[in-house]
């Protein structure tokens, strides 16, 4: 009759009142509960997806706002105007687009330190995952590095735009934003930005939907392949849109070289449709 | 009649296959790991495990590797196969190239050659993780147990089917960087008895067990258990529907 019991007791074979044989079964938890668990891992844990849905996201909606400058530069200067508050405070208020820049930045900082508690820490994490993914070829462990090396990338790259833009806000338009992109020898990092925000966006977005069970079908395999597809989607779009509002920008700011630093006003300030009005 | 039945075998001579094997031996000190390449005739339907059994049986008898069941069942067979993990005893010659590279699961404690002492591991797990029913009423053992919800049963069957081979700690990033990872296998049984109705445990007294970095907030969803797990178990939800309960306590309180 030698049964287990957690209290180490071996009369495990009682009478009850009734007189009826119970065994003492192992109890729920021990007596002693020394210190409840902290809850910071949960918290942490919700805190660094929703931290990178939120900048997922926000990378996409910036993405739509900045191609419209292939739409016309009437309208990228609107949506320029717009968020500084032109259309509701009556005049442009830059300082708004570095209150977003701040809150961006705040969210941005927290993400990266959240997500660098998931790094290799030290050379022996390093090359424990570096064997292990090369031996065991799976596609899913190496976007982990991908993601780990776009990451490591952003944490440099995204700081020297956002520090750009919450320092210079007023000088987002048209004629401002390619003289940057050009003759301010931005080009180069915006390509590189751009590959690897819209590359670690789209791995983010697509682990974070395995990682939380986001749109779970019946067949695990199944949703993943079109979880897989969409993610492919998402980067070849943001990528090429983003290609092709670079090369706009580039294409702008070259032929706006020789007149650098000349701000952009819109056709029907400096052309007016209707001159009798004056 | 049957076509399948009548199809011509042996138009073309059976392959020769390379067999590597990494040796080494950790009880002696003199040892040095190595790959040893043993040739054998590829046969109809041949898997690693009647090939391992073929070069012991024939060409060396000092080759340590372990089985049991030969069927996928036991979970002792579990090698890295051309660097990925699974059960040599499921895994056909004739879904391999000609040379095949056969090391042992890295993690766990090296035994000799392909030979590991999972068991060891599994052992310290389920003590961590007290993987096992936890009822604190006094069992009266002359009533009729409370019958259980077929669908239940059969959700909990399915997650039981796990044979504790090991593959999926041996897939899994995480573990190899940080050893206190519990792990797809540990998830994989908090989450079976969760389900268990019986368990009285709650999420309070599970977030106790896996809820912290080493627990279920240190996977990273790489998927490499799902991927690997040759029961084809739902690894993948399973941990997704554990995050989102656990996350759940950790907002509780």
């Amino acid at each position: 009759m030698a049964l287990i019991d957690n209290n180490g007791s071996h009369e495990l074979l009682d009478a009850d009142a009734s007189g009826q044989l119970v065994i003492h079964a192992p109890t729920t938890t021990p007596a002693r509960q020394p210190r409840r668990k902290s809850r910071w891992p949960a918290r942490l844990d919700m805190l660094q997806s929703a931290s990178g849905l939120f900048l997922a996201v926000f990378l996409m909606a910036h993405m739509f706002f900045v191609s419209t400058i292939l739409i016309s530069h009437d309208a990228f200067y609107t949506v320029a105007r717009f968020f500084e508050g032109a259309y509701f405070l009556g005049k442009p208020q830059p300082l708004l687009v570095s209150g977003v820049v701040i809150v961006i930045l705040v969210i941005f900082i927290t993400h990266a330190w959240l997500a660098m508690r998931k790094f290799p820490a030290g050379y022996r994490q390093y090359r424990a995952f570096m064997q292990h993914k090369n031996s065991l070829r799976h596609s899913d462990t190496s976007l982990w590095w991908l993601q780990i090396w776009t990451g490591f990338a952003l944490f440099f790259m995204a700081t020297i735009h956002l520090y750009d833009m919450l320092m210079q806000p007023a000088l987002i338009g048209p004629y401002e934003s390619a003289d940057r992109v050009w003759t301010g020898n931005m080009w180069p990092l915006y390509l590189l930005l751009l590959l690897a925000a819209e590359l670690h966006a789209s791995i983010g977005l697509y682990r974070l939907a395995i990682k939380w069970g986001w749109f779970a079908a019946k067949q695990p395999n199944r949703y993943r392949r079109r979880l897989r597809w969409a993610k492919h989607a998402i980067s070849a779009f943001y990528i090429t849109l983003g290609l092709v509002t670079l090369a706009a920008y580039v294409d702008l700011g070259r032929a706006h070289a020789d007149r650098a630093g000349e701000r952009y006003v819109p056709t029907q300030q400096s052309a007016p449709q209707h001159p009798g009005k004056h | 009649m049957i076509s399948i039945l009548h199809r011509k075998t042996g138009t073309l001579p059976p392959r020769r296959l390379c067999i590597q094997v990494l040796r080494h031996n950790p009880a002696d000190p003199a040892s040095v790991p190595h790959l040893q390449p043993y040739e054998i005739e590829e046969a109809e339907g041949m898997t690693l495990f009647i090939a391992l059994n073929e070069i012991r049986a024939a060409q060396d008898p000092s080759v340590q590797f372990d089985f049991v069941c030969r069927a996928g069942i036991c979970g002792s067979c579990a090698m890295l196969i051309d660097g990925r993990p699974g059960l040599a005893c499921r895994t056909l010659t004739r879904d391999l190239g000609t040379t095949i590279t056969l090391a042992p699961l890295p993690f766990f404690e090296l035994i000799g050659d392909l030979s590991v002492n999972t068991g060891k591991w599994m052992r310290g797990t389920a003590e961590r993780l007290q993987t096992w029913i936890h009822d604190a009423t006094p069992v009266a053992i002359d009533t009729l147990e409370t019958p259980m919800d077929p669908d239940l049963a059969e959700a909990i069957y399915e997650l039981d089917r796990c044979i504790e081979c090991g593959c999926c700690i041996a897939g899994c990033g995480t573990a190899q960087m940080r050893e206190d990872f519990v792990g797809a296998i540990g998830l994989n049984k908090i989450a079976r008895f969760r389900l268990d109705p019986r368990d009285q445990r709650s999420d309070d007294d599970f977030y106790e067990l896996i809820g912290d970095d080493d627990g279920v907030f240190g996977c990273m969803s790489l998927l490499g258990c799902h991927d690997v797990c040759p029961k084809q178990l739902p690894l993948q939800t399973q941990i997704a529907y554990l995050r989102r309960k656990m996350a759940v306590i950790g907002f509780s309180s």
